[in-house]
């Protein structure tokens, strides 16, 4: 298995440690007056998102990751696997629900999200930053409140629950930020 | 900036050398210009010179030069031979030095005044710092012993405590240890903790001096007893604004015996972490013997105090983009 050396380290490089892979999201070059370099380097698991601060000293070396990420056609879920198409090979990949996590509830299908894949199998995915989405229940909005910050809850095609602006109504389509689940906009009213 | 230099940037630097300049010539200081290129070095464990290869004439053979780290040797070869208060404005090369604050080659703004101790060069360094970057805070720079600085920052006594004492604190403080720490040097693992924790704390409401560090971190500077605790200590110092160092100055060490030991030491320290030895710069060892005035120096990063002057994070800010 490939390594790199610390002076390969940089941001961005996938690199294997006690067997799960990582990202490494920071890395800073530090030496004291006189004394030893130490590279310090954040690294993110891919599988669990969770972050390690170490300290690296010349000559270590961390093995390599076989990481990429593609963007694929999401397809249907069954339980247990969530189901994509490489949309240009058409290859069928399947990712394990605890892998999509939190993403799952965006998805719709023939979505094109990011995935990132381990050692040629699916890993984790990002759906895209903006979603258009259809509101199936929302109370009625009050009458002359429609300005201000005064939101109400909506609960979206999906099943998720957002909070909207009092003026939207059942059947509106709207974009909303799948980072932070936040309306953005009214694409078209109902 | 990648789109090319900053020539606002540029005209800073100018201002900046032209003002240092103006400094030491008020002041009677010499300005010389000394060779980069050296076939011996001022050797320290973790420096690495940029080796080259030369030819004297275009058929002739071909020997080994360094990029030198500093222009230290040379002037001490110049001070030794009687030219009196000198600084220089100079390039230096570090091999695999690249970061956020460091670049292979970068510039030093580096000067000796025979007479002066490490507390009297301080005072000029504050001088120099003030009339190079008018914005800096009118209160004194404060000055504070190595010492004092692990006491408060980490209840370490760096002369009273063990690798594992130093290691444990680096836990406690968050600060991630690097494999073999615990089994390594007593310095090692202060480096670490100082880089770590201590460091990004250093010189933020005024800047600050950290001076008298331990003994096996002199370099080339003068090992003298404290009277206080009777401890021995380096008569070096470092200065830090908002957390970067900027200057390492030394009462400088004129016993040639003892400096051939600590290059010896270091060329030791460099074989035994399979690093290759260095040669030793030899000339400054003759110019020792022969007698090198008592003297103080210190070496400024001209592009990190660029940096606090204008606020850039990134050395690279500063500097034409030509590191990989």
């Amino acid at each position: 298995m490939a390594s790199y050396s610390t002076s390969d380290f940089k941001k961005g490089l996938k690199v294997q440690i006690e067997g799960e892979p990582y990202n490494m999201i920071e890395m800073e070059f530090m030496k004291p007056g006189k004394g030893q370099a130490v590279y310090r380097a954040k690294l993110k698991n891919l599988l669990n998102g969770r972050i390690l601060d170490r300290s690296y000293r010349s000559g270590e070396s961390l093995e390599s990751a076989d990481v990429e990420e593609r963007t694929v056609q999401y397809l249907y879920q069954d339980g247990t696997y969530y189901h994509f198409m490489d949309p240009d090979s058409f290859e069928q990949h399947e990712i394990p629900k605890e892998g999509v996590g939190d993403a799952g509830k965006w998805l719709v299908e023939e979505m094109r999200c990011d995935v990132v894949f381990w050692n040629g199998r699916g890993i984790t995915v990002t759906p895209p930053a903006h979603v258009e989405l259809t509101v199936t229940y929302t109370e009625p909005g009050a009458k002359g409140n429609s300005t201000g910050n005064v939101q109400k809850p909506a609960t979206m095609s999906n099943g998720v629950e957002i909070n909207v602006p009092v003026f939207i109504n059942v059947d509106d389509l709207l974009r909303i930020d799948t980072r932070t689940g936040e309306y953005i906009e009214r694409v078209t009213k109902s | 900036m990648d789109g090319g230099p900053d020539v606002a940037m540029l005209r800073r630097r100018a201002e900046l050398l032209a003002a240092a300049r103006a400094f030491f010539s008020a002041r009677g200081v010499l300005e010389v210009d000394t060779p980069i290129l050296g076939d011996g070095l001022v050797v320290e464990a973790h420096l690495d010179a940029i080796p080259c290869q030369v030819r004297a004439s275009a058929a002739g053979p071909t020997a080994e030069r360094y990029l030198l780290t500093s222009p230290e040797g040379p002037m001490k070869r110049l001070l030794a031979a009687g030219s009196g208060p000198i600084y220089q404005i100079a390039h230096a090369f570090r091999d695999g030095e690249s970061g956020r604050r460091h670049s292979l080659e970068f510039s030093l703004l580096e000067w000796y005044r025979p007479g002066f101790d490490d507390h009297a060069l301080m005072d000029e360094v504050e001088a120099l710092v003030r009339a190079l970057v008018p914005s800096i805070a009118a209160a004194p720079f404060a000055r504070r012993t190595y010492r004092e600085i692990f006491v408060d920052g980490a209840g370490i006594d760096p002369w009273a405590t063990t690798v594992r004492e130093v290691v444990a604190a680096c836990v406690r403080l968050g600060v991630p240890v690097p494999a073999g720490l615990a089994d390594g040097t007593l310095d090692d693992a202060l480096d670490v903790l100082l880089i770590g924790d201590l460091e990004p704390r250093l010189g933020f409401s005024v800047p600050l001096f950290v001076h008298d560090y331990p003994a096996s971190q002199a370099a080339l500077a003068q090992v003298r007893v404290d009277d206080a605790t009777g401890d021995a200590v380096a008569a070096r110092f470092e200065l830090y604004i908002d957390g970067v160092e900027l200057a390492n100055g030394y009462h400088e060490l004129g016993d040639a015996a003892e400096q051939r030991r600590r290059f010896a030491e270091a060329n030791r320290v460099r074989e035994a972490s399979d690093r290759p030895a260095l040669p030793i710069d030899e000339a400054l060892l003759e110019a020792l013997e022969r007698g090198l005035p008592p003297c103080a120096g210190v070496a400024l990063g001209v592009d990190r105090l660029l940096m606090v002057a204008t606020g850039a994070d990134d050395i690279r800010d500063v500097r034409l983009r030509l590191d990989a």
